[in-house]
């Protein structure tokens, strides 16, 4: 049933082959083809600009005030390419090894290898554009490292590197939004897709200012609208980034993959009260230069949580490096699942060194040192003082994370600099999301799905700077080929009428919805339904996942969901900008996604990447205690079928294969 | 360090229900702030009380919460984004404030930025000077040169980077006293002058960059640096001395 239409032939060769292959349309019938794009960020604007420079005519939808705005802004760290510009034996295998790795052998080969491929071309692409990545004072680019991998293949631009290459992307945007060929929708919500005769042909969308509800045809429709984190409440992701695109995607027929693998990112800021509103990562590229550890002695955590002791007070030997020791190979920089599963299983055994008991150090001290000692030579400083020493270091550390450490500062009110950072994993991305096809194609004929809104490349765990790469991969190298070869048929199709009862029918549905929520006049705002929720998922489905958890948040999310339709409160009316309707509309989505994400984790039992199953893991030898896979059992993508009611979701599994790959535990010791 | 948990503030707030009604400031108070809050979740603990008494919430523009979407504004105690440098709202945090104080939050204002409601304003004038010519004219290309192939000077780069870094909120606009946006432009002008692939369509770029900006009702600069100091990326004015001399050299060519 389900095909992923994987080309034959060598690996190496499937991209090129299939490019040959496909269908193409003509440079003048293009501009008879209208695309939907929802969504602005890498993918959704990357496939809006260069489907545009195409010539199809796009509609682009954000529900921000401007597509400058989505939320892969905020990606620090960097984006990885096969470039081997350090020549240190980086290679397009070797990058897709890496991923595959990395992703516990859960994604399918095929796609990544063609990630792998036209990652190179993406950092061309961009600099010509004018992104202004990090240079060497050659002139040429720089990279660092980053978590699971052993070559230094990521480009950056300080911390900013997302905002930087999304900037780029809305800069080809806007080039085509100044020629008419994007047509921009600020401030518009995607409340449903439209299906007819069998085919995605359109949106029902709200005007968040004015609340009117629109309906926009188009030959085929493109969802780049973002992971769903936001089912924790508490996540790094934006305050508006939701699930509700791909979600009423996946209810008109849409098999929604691997929703319960999600990545809880190491190094977040720890939260400090009840009425936190998101959590703030700190890049992982801090781990190239961050060392992590609590105490070793519980007398010394306990004098720290009092106050009568400093970090900086314990001496070398009295630090447990926790990573270091468990992993002397990768140490620091082991995978995100590895590293943060590490930390909670220090706070849990009592170490954590802040008030809340959920927080390890990051310290740059060791590094700073190392910098400046270095700094002292080149600039010929004889015998330094370690005052000296400290000063040439800490502007090295400035300058390669500078931004982060403000932003650490401004919110915690402690100096990085001078005392290492605490941190503590929190929710950060979804590797699960809408299955696709290697065309990216959804399971309905004429919807695509881009970015962290589709599954394909990042398996169980995605590694650190690969989520720009397969965003922009998806838009401006992979969607441009593919969804010619399905729009190849329509160029004869006309365009598509909106005044047919599929558009009737779906438009009634939304209107219905809105107004059940703004009559509903309960007693409950929305985000008290969406703290509750998060806190099931977040001590259920969260870091480590057990068959009894995963039953028990099974029913409460069903009896939240329950208790929101009858109790929620949203004020204002339908027809004016009200962001409680905005949130109410999203939690109402999240509360189904909820159930089904803890469904897929109590039907994987094994371990895998960022999912830790309690039941699966190895009892003894080097791995003792380590995520156990099973690969006899679990070789598949879980992709599930709507059935009316998220409990009733009936799954499709697609058997993965490996025939370029040996699969293996994954070891990082 | 032990959170303060009691502060109790009084909070004046515009309130304005849509674009063509006139609106008027509303008082609030709330209790119990914790100086750990950020001035987001302030506004976030006032609605969901505004919410408990069956009242309508305030409507403000906020997404990251990290300080890079820009989507976040207000005018707080008369400065754009509050009373601490290089950050913006959502970064602002409480222990700014102390236990008593009274706060007046109001949205930009600028004949260019019109309310939506309450704190919300339109800055798609923003992106319609964007439009106007602020990208390279690349087409995606699996042939693009290779990103090595034209060096660039680490001191370019990184001066490209500085201006790159704006996030594109208004605040320049919104503290200015002639509702300028010279040092938003000049920092897209900038950021493509510098670099050797903006420099085929820098002269073109720069005047229609301009001229829109003009037809969006912005005002001119007088070179008072407001917006330099509440910027909360620290753009640098040179930027727009890099853009008038780039607009000269445009407009004698």
């Amino acid at each position: 049933m389900l095909d992923s239409k994987i080309p034959g032939g060598p690996l190496k060769d499937k991209w090129t082959k299939h490019k040959n292959e496909i269908n193409v349309v003509n440079p003048a019938n293009k501009r008879f083809i209208d695309v939907i794009v929802v969504g602005s960020g890498l993918a959704g604007g990357a496939a809006a600009a260069s489907l545009a420079e195409l010539g199809y005519n796009v509609k682009c939808f954000c529900f921000q005030d401007s597509p400058r705005r989505a939320h892969s802004i905020a990606a620090q760290g960097g984006i990885n390419a096969a470039k081997n510009y350090q020549n240190d034996g980086d290679s397009t295998y070797r990058l897709f090894y890496d991923t595959v790795k990395g992703g516990d052998y859960r994604a399918r080969e095929a796609n990544v290898y063609r990630l792998a491929e036209v990652s190179a071309n993406i950092i061309d692409q961009c600099v010509a554009q004018g992104v202004p990545f990090a240079r060497e004072y050659g002139g040429l680019l720089d990279n660092r490292s980053f978590g699971g991998v052993l070559v230094s293949r990521t480009f950056y631009a300080k911390g900013q590197t997302g905002q930087q290459l999304l900037l780029g992307a809305y800069s080809a945007m806007s080039r085509q939004i100044g020629k008419g060929k994007i047509k921009m929708y600020n401030r518009h919500e995607m409340l449903e897709l439209v299906i007819v005769d069998g085919k995605a042909r359109g949106i029902i969308a709200r005007n968040l200012i004015t609340g009117e509800i629109e309906r926009h045809s188009a030959h085929a429709v493109v969802l780049g609208s973002g992971g769903y984190g936001n089912v924790f409440f508490l996540s790094t992701n934006a305050m508006g980034s939701n699930v509700s695109a791909a979600w009423r995607a996946h209810k008109k027929g849409a098999f929604f993959a691997n929703p319960c693998y999600t990545q809880i990112h190491p190094t977040c800021i720890p939260r400090s009260g009840d009425y936190q509103s998101k959590l703030t990562l700190m890049s992982e590229s801090l781990r190239n230069d961050g060392r992590i550890w609590v105490p070793k002695d519980m007398k010394d955590v306990e004098a720290i949580r009092a106050g009568k002791k400093k970090p900086t007070d314990l001496k070398e030997e009295e630090r447990d490096y926790y990573l270091e020791r468990r992993y002397p190979a990768f140490g620091n920089l082991v995978p995100r699942d590895v590293a943060s599963r590490a930390a909670k299983e220090r706070c849990d055994a009592g170490y954590g060194v802040n008030e809340t008991g959920e927080a390890v150090y990051l310290d740059f001290s060791s590094a700073i040192m190392r910098y400046g000692r270095e700094k002292a030579t080149v600039d010929g400083i004889k015998n330094p003082s370690d005052q000296k020493v400290r000063e040439l270091g800490e502007k090295i550390v400035e300058a390669k994370y500078g931004n982060l450490f403000q932003m650490y500062e401004k919110i915690t009110d402690d100096n990085p600099y001078k005392t290492p950072m605490m941190i503590y994993p929190a929710v950060h991305y979804t590797m699960g999301g809408l299955w696709v096809d290697y065309n990216l194609m959804t399971t309905i004929p004429g919807c695509f799905a881009a970015g962290e809104a589709n599954f394909s490349d990042h398996g169980a765990n995605r590694l650190g700077a690969s989520a720009l790469m397969q965003g922009l991969a998806d838009g401006y190298f992979v969607l441009p080929y593919t969804i010619g070869d399905y729009l190849a048929n329509d160029i004869r199709t006309g365009e598509i009428p909106t005044d047919s009862k599929e558009f009737d029918e779906a438009e009634k549905d939304v209107k219905q919805r809105i107004e059940r929520l703004i009559n509903n006049k309960g007693t409950k705002s929305v985000d008290h339904f969406h703290k509750r929720l998060g806190k099931v998922m977040w001590d259920k489905v969260g870091m480590s996942r057990n068959a009894q958890g995963l039953q028990e948040a099974m029913a409460e999310i069903k009896q939240i969901r329950e208790e929101f339709h009858n109790d929620v409160f949203v004020p204002g009316t339908a027809n004016e900008f009200n962001p409680e309707l905005e949130k109410a509309t999203r939690v109402a989505d999240f509360l189904e996604l909820g159930e089904l994400f803890a469904k897929d984790a109590l039907e994987r039992n094994e371990s895998c990447g960022g999912h830790f199953r309690e039941e699966s893991v190895e009892l003894d030898g080097e791995q003792k205690g380590e995520a156990k896979r099973d690969d006899v059992n679990f070789t598949y993508v879980a992709a599930w079928e709507w059935n009316g009611d998220p409990a009733a979701s009936v799954v499709h599994k697609e058997q993965l294969e490996f025939k370029n790959i040996e699969l293996k535990q994954r070891s990082y010791k | 360090m032990a959170a303060n948990t009691g502060m109790n503030l009084t909070l004046k707030i515009w309130r304005q229900k849509d674009a063509k009604s006139s609106g008027k400031m509303e008082t609030y108070q709330v209790r119990d702030i914790s100086d750990h809050m950020s001035f987001l979740e302030m506004m976030d603990v006032l609605n969901e009380q505004l919410i408990g008494e069956g009242k309508e919430p305030v409507a403000f523009d906020h997404d990251c919460r990290e300080g890079i979407c820009g989507m976040c504004s207000m005018y707080i105690n008369g400065e754009a984004h509050g009373p601490d440098r290089g950050v913006t709202t959502c970064q602002l945090h409480m222990r700014k404030f102390k236990d008593g104080d009274t706060i007046y939050i109001e949205p930009w204002r600028a004949t260019a930025f019109p309310v939506v409601k309450d704190l919300v304003v339109d800055r798609s004038s923003f992106d319609r000077v964007m439009n106007a010519g602020g990208f390279v004219s690349v087409n995606t290309s699996g042939n693009a040169q290779d990103a090595n192939a034209i060096p660039i000077p680490k001191e370019d780069a990184d001066k490209a980077f500085d201006a790159a870094t704006c996030i594109g909120c208004g605040a320049c606009v919104a503290t200015c006293k002639n509702a300028s946006a010279m040092l938003f432009v000049s920092a897209k002008v900038s950021q493509l002058s510098l670099l050797p692939q903006g420099q085929v369509e820098a002269k073109d770029r720069v005047q229609k960059m301009v001229d829109q900006m003009d037809k969006e009702g912005f005002g001119n600069c007088t070179n008072t640096g407001a917006c330099e100091v509440e910027c909360p990326k620290g753009i640098s004015l040179d930027n727009i001395a890099r853009m008038n001399s780039e607009y000269l050299k445009a407009s004698t060519k």
